[in-house]
């Protein structure tokens, strides 16, 4: 009778473990970031290749752990600013396209630096309702700390990244000062073929 | 008599005039803005690419081909004591005794026991070095405007207010205090340029890859990123009018 008591708690709790990971909890912002950049740097130290600079396998990390869980259409938006709305279904595919590649390649360049960093996600300070906010962290290894900051939105039960702060420079900023030149002097079209240019360029570079 | 100190009085009329042309958009982020000067800024930033070509940057690459990584570790560290120091000093400056006795501490320990800073002793015992203080940011602390963006021949990116107190620092810079005569300081300047060139090295590269104007970037990312450490790398966002960073020591009232 006792025994029969425990069996049926035990199978309750198994039953009840089981459907735990089925209600997710949403997961914290802070807790977030930390995943992904540890899952870079890791995925980063054991790959020679990427160390090396190989194009190709950073692309392939970089699609797989990074990409999905960035917005990077509100990026590309903001990026380029009120044309961006004017702007017709395949300028904006083509333009997120180009934008894409050229942020690879930074974001390739970036990855071919880390050798023994660790990322502190620094105490967040943000409401437990906050649907957009900022989590800082900073990037240590050799030489001084890298200030290194995200803007998140948030994303169903997660979260995805909109900006990012590098040594108190925003991207979204800085690309905005990059295409504002081309933007008003030739529209959306003019920027597109820039950076097309610039990624043929890069390519070639590389080859 | 240091023959720079002519320049203080030139300096004064700088920070003067920086003060005069005080208007809170010359800050980073709205940028063309803070360019008046964008037409003289890019032949100084044309020029600064080619001595940079031609002289600084391959200077750099010789120097950490042919001297050996712990040397270069070495001095690296000798001058991020001196730099140290100087932030000790501008902490103080800026009322942030903590922060200050906290870097006070690091060069004291650097400097004795890690033989002159040679060794950064101090990192391992925990006293990290969390920032990076010169005169320009305690004026921007303190509320002073940055000014127009200004690149400067040899030196590169500053602003009227950086470049106002980058003059003030002459006479009394750290490397001057340290190395008195100018036979000794100029070396010394120039090894320490090299220092920092050959950590840019890989940087460079990226910042190249990436740029469509690089002027352009330079200038945002320069601006950018002195706003950020005058808040110590949490500055007010885009639309809100700029508090002066001194505001926050003061009892709300």
């Amino acid at each position: 009778m006792e025994r029969r008591f425990w069996m049926t708690g035990l199978a309750a709790a198994a039953l009840l473990a089981a459907t735990l990971p089925l209600r997710a909890q949403p997961v914290a912002a802070d807790a977030f970031v930390k995943q992904v950049s540890a899952d870079v740097i890791d995925a980063v130290k054991l790959d020679k290749a990427i160390q090396a600079g190989d194009v190709g396998r950073i692309r392939a990390l970089v699609d797989a752990k990074v990409m999905p869980h960035v917005n990077f259409q509100r990026m590309t938006a903001s990026s380029v600013g009120p044309q961006w709305r004017s702007a017709t279904p395949d300028q904006q595919k083509r333009m997120l396209a180009e934008f894409q590649t050229l942020m690879v390649n930074t974001y390739a360049g970036a990855l071919t630096q880390v050798k023994d960093q660790t990322v502190a996600v620094k105490p967040l300070r943000a409401a437990p309702d906050q649907t957009e906010l900022v989590v800082r962290t900073e990037v240590r290894g050799k030489g001084d700390p890298i200030q290194l900051d995200y803007r998140l939105e948030k994303a169903g039960d997660g979260w995805k990244i909109y900006d990012v702060n590098v040594g108190g420079f925003w991207l979204v900023d800085a690309y905005k000062g990059q295409f504002s030149k081309d933007l008003s002097n030739g529209g959306l079209d003019a920027l597109i073929t820039r950076l097309a240019d610039k990624n043929k360029s890069l390519a070639a570079a590389k080859n | 008599m240091h023959p720079l100190r002519r320049l203080l009085p030139a300096a004064c009329l700088a920070l003067a005039a920086t003060a005069a042309a005080a208007q809170p958009a010359s800050e980073a982020g709205k940028t063309a803005a803070g360019d008046p000067w964008e037409r003289y800024n890019r032949h100084a930033f044309v020029f600064n690419e080619l001595v940079d070509a031609v002289a600084i940057k391959p200077a750099a690459q010789f120097y950490q081909t042919v001297v050996p990584s712990p040397v270069r570790k070495g001095v690296g560290n000798v001058f991020g004591n001196i730099g140290d120091a100087w932030t000790t000093f501008n902490l103080f400056l800026q009322a942030k005794p903590a922060a200050g006795l906290n870097m006070g501490m690091r060069t004291a320990v650097n400097t004795v026991l890690g033989v002159g800073g040679l060794f950064d002793v101090a990192e391992e015992a925990g006293l990290e070095r969390f920032t990076s203080e010169d005169l320009g940011q305690t004026l921007g602390f303190w509320g002073i405007p940055s000014g127009p963006y200004l690149v400067l021949p040899l030196l590169g990116p500053s602003t009227l207010r950086d470049t106002s107190a980058r003059l003030l620092e002459v006479n009394d810079s750290p490397i001057v205090r340290v190395w008195q005569e100018p036979r000794d300081h100029n070396p010394a300047a120039l090894l320490q340029l090299l220092t920092i060139r050959a950590g840019l090295l890989n940087a460079g590269r990226v910042f190249d890859e990436i740029a469509l104007d690089k002027y352009v970037l330079l200038r945002d990312a320069y601006l950018s990123r002195r706003r950020s450490l005058i808040y110590d790398g949490e500055p007010p966002d885009g639309d809100a009018p700029d508090q002066a960073p001194y505001k926050k020591l003061l009892p709300a009232w």
